[in-house]
């Protein structure tokens, strides 16, 4: 099979590692051969972050290019506006409503964009956008946001549910396994 | 078993499963995890050295005594490790001795882009060059085997793509070569003229030797293509690049081992095929070899010197499509990486900023110090600059810049190579001030011990040294610690001591926001009735604090309540969220 690709982006220090951990695992599992690239050092410092994970019969390149995502996958508006450019054309966009101001934002050199959903639609991107941060604290912690994440992801594949719910029980410390089963089932129900 | 595994994690269970067991290094993205992860076997000795010379030093005398070891480093490290690396080719190594170093093209998390290959070809070093993390793994192992069989230690190139991309590795047990008994052998090992000069020979022998491995060794591998009409030699992540544009399209005559390179199997190779094209990152190495032999290759008239290669930019100069994805109008407003909230280092540079000092700096995260809206710090080069620098500057301009010019450098970083530089302050006497950030970590790297915080690589209480102690002996009279928390006593250390008419150390103290232990106060919020919107909070950069409809406004999920931005406030516009605040 042709290679799938996904993109988890955001902002540094908002959990996407251990979301590409998941999927990594998951696909694994499934016999794929997966690929996932990630990013350590200076940019995990508040800055604009993205894994790759990639997965497929035979995955050459550990990186996505440009016009490559089969899904972009965003814990944050403006981050999934920065990376549109990596969407295929019929790729689909899963993000989160949640905005953070970057630092031009924030000392007011620069304005955060409108309206971001229908101007990224307008773009031609599928857009399935949930204020995933709401559901996270429902289910009992703001940090679930990444499961919340992949939660809504599951949706597009075509995986039994267990699969997953084996893959996250691997993924997350034990203690924490309730509330993070509680946040993918909020992330995959969500209207 | 089949799992997934970082690249650097691969590489560490290829020192484990190769016997290894002294490992020495100093952390730099991307190297970092290779020695974390090998800290992680109870069977191998792991250290987090003072610098990467230290490490590579501490290495060789491992070797000698002959059981396998390793060290690990940046790009930028190797630098530092230069000294030890050109001088243990001549005596070559006693067990394997196997040498990480992680390029990152891109600038991801580094001030250059070095190509680290130009030292093997310069010290003479074998380097292998692993495409995946299986490869990590198995070159890690073959690396120790070669150490040994040609009397060398031999180099694992990394770079960032490598490092920090997971991919499918099978693991294999782990064996340890009977140790190789330490014989005295003072020919080999003591490289004084008499000695080196018969040492020099040896060396170039064996690189003789080893071209002809590099003829025969499945490292280097023809890959056949139906296409003849062009042929690619690569390496490393690019070999990956290429294999996702062209499949099995073109010949590839992919590289494992980067130096010493083969001549006939490139000869052959670029025989058989009508174009022949280099896809290597950064400097034409491979390039130049072709050129070398005579072969007139397409490569860097093709693809920069500068950044990283894409599967889309080879496909690009290939002329091979390549498929856009849809497009915003509007631009996008960056968002580099800042301070944390409740970094230390805010406080410090605020006042820096606010005195209008001229500030040296240096490698670390207190290097976003040069970011607006702080924007202190005016030179960053490498580790340890700052001290060295702010003596040269003071020397050349005196009185003029001595009074309000400062060098700033975090613990780490002024163990690693910071206090050379402050013995040759002392030593000359320049009235120089240095600030010594001690956040108690290695921070930008991701939380390393290092010879000041009092544990070591396993989180194990070890050897403390103690930060006034030193300065002290070197002859500062004048040493003082400071909370960057507290502006005011900031601002009065500053002042004090850029008057004084001496050389001076101020430590700024206080452990990084991010480490665990760390107890932080409760979320601030802001009193909207006595908000002014006079904006002096944000002139510190604090990520949690924006102003949105003509008030300042706290996001209760980043504030660690360290209460800089209220000292700032002149309408206490800023409460705690705390019931007792």
């Amino acid at each position: 099979m042709e290679t799938t690709n996904i993109m988890i982006v955001g902002v540094g220090g908002q959990g996407s590692l251990l979301a590409s951990k998941l999927l990594g695992r998951l696909l694994l599992s499934e016999g794929y051969d997966v690929k996932v690239s990630e990013v350590h050092g200076m940019s995990q410092r508040g800055g604009s972050v993205v894994t790759y994970v990639r997965y497929g019969d035979r995955v050459a390149s550990p990186v996505i290019d440009q016009g490559e995502a089969d899904f972009i996958v965003s814990f944050e508006l403006l981050e999934a506006a920065r990376w549109l450019s990596y969407l295929k054309p019929d790729g689909q966009i899963v993000t989160s409503t949640q905005q953070v101001d970057p630092m031009p934002v924030v000392t007011g050199k620069a304005d955060y964009p409108q309206n971001l959903v229908e101007k990224m639609r307008a773009a031609g991107a599928k857009v399935d956008a949930l204020d995933c941060l709401a559901l996270a604290e429902q289910a009992g912690s703001a940090k679930a946001v990444n499961i919340v994440l992949m939660g809504r992801l599951s949706h597009y594949f075509d995986l039994p549910e267990e699969k997953w719910q084996l893959a996250l029980e691997a993924s997350v410390p034990a203690k924490f396994l309730d509330l993070n089963r509680k946040a993918f089932a909020l992330g995959a129900k969500a209207e | 078993m089949k799992q997934l595994m970082l690249g650097n994690t691969a590489a560490a269970r290829g020192l484990w499963e190769a016997g290894c067991s002294v490992v020495s290094s100093y952390p730099g993205t991307p190297s970092t995890e290779i020695t974390e992860e090998a800290a992680k076997y109870d069977e191998i000795y792991c250290e987090w050295a003072p610098n990467e010379k230290v490490a590579m030093e501490t290495a060789f005398g491992a070797s000698l005594a002959g059981k396998r070891s390793f060290c690990g480093m940046k790009h930028v490290g190797l630098n530092v490790a230069a000294d030890p690396l050109f001088t243990i080719s001549y005596t070559g190594v006693n067990a394997g001795m196997v040498i990480a170093v992680a390029d990152d093209a891109g600038m991801h998390s580094s001030q250059n882009e070095q190509d680290s290959r130009h030292y093997a070809k310069s010290a003479k070093v074998p380097m292998l060059e692993p495409s995946d993390a299986a490869e990590a793994l198995c070159f890690a192992k073959e690396a120790y085997e070669l150490s040994e069989t040609f009397d060398t230690p031999v180099f694992l190139k990394m770079c960032t793509r490598i490092a920090h991309s997971q991919s499918v590795v099978e693991t294999g047990d782990r064996v340890v070569p009977p140790v190789r008994p330490y014989e005295k052998n003072i020919a080999k090992y003591v490289m004084m003229p008499g000695n080196a000069i018969r040492r020099h020979p040896v060396v170039e022998e064996r690189t003789r030797r080893l071209t002809t491995f590099a003829e025969e060794t499945p490292l280097n591998r023809v890959e056949e293509g139906a296409d003849h009409s062009r042929g690619i030699i690569t390496s490393s992540t690019c070999y990956q690049y290429v294999k996702e544009v062209c499949g099995d399209r073109y010949p590839v005559l992919k590289l494992g081992m980067i130096w010493p390179l083969p001549v006939k199997k490139i000869l052959d190779f670029a025989a058989g095929v009508d174009e022949l094209i280099v896809v290597e990152e950064l400097d034409p190495f491979i390039e130049e070899h072709c050129r070398c032999l005579g072969l007139n290759p397409r490569g860097k008239d093709l693809f920069p010197l500068e950044g990283e290669l894409s599967q889309n930019r080879i496909a690009e100069k290939l002329g091979l499509p390549v498929v856009k994805g849809p497009a915003l109008e509007e631009a996008i407003p960056a968002r580099p990486p800042v301070m944390c909230a409740g970094c230390p280092h805010r406080g410090l540079f605020y006042t820096l900023s606010r005195n209008k000092c001229t500030v040296l700096g240096d490698i670390g995260c207190y290097t976003l110090g040069a970011v607006a809206p702080l924007s202190a710090i005016e030179m960053t080069a490498c580790m340890g600059a700052s001290v060295s620098a702010i003596h040269g500057f003071n020397k050349a301009l005196g009185a003029e810049s001595e009074h309000k010019t400062v060098a700033v450098i975090g613990d780490s970083t002024f163990m690693h190579s910071g206090m050379t530089g402050l013995a040759n302050i002392a030593y000359n006497q320049s009235n120089s001030t240095v600030i010594i950030l001690d956040n108690s970590i290695t921070g930008m790297t991701g939380h390393q011990q290092n010879p000041t915080t009092g544990y070591n690589i396993k989180g194990d209480p070890a050897g403390k040294i103690d930060l006034e102690s030193l300065c002290r002996a070197m002859g500062f009279e004048r040493v003082r610690v400071v909370d960057p928390y507290n502006l005011e006593e900031c601002d009065r250390a500053l002042k004090e001591e850029l008057a004084a008419d001496e050389p001076s150390v101020i430590i700024s103290r206080r452990p990084c926001a991010l480490l665990k232990y760390v107890k932080h106060s409760a979320p601030l919020r802001v009193k909207t009735e006595k908000c002014r919107n006079c904006q002096m909070c944000m002139r510190i950069g604090c990520p949690a604090i924006s102003i949105k409809e003509g008030k300042a406004r706290v996001d209760a999920t980043l504030c660690v309540g360290c209460g800089v931005c209220t000292q700032l406030c002149r309408f206490d516009a800023f409460e705690s969220t705390s019931k007792e605040g």
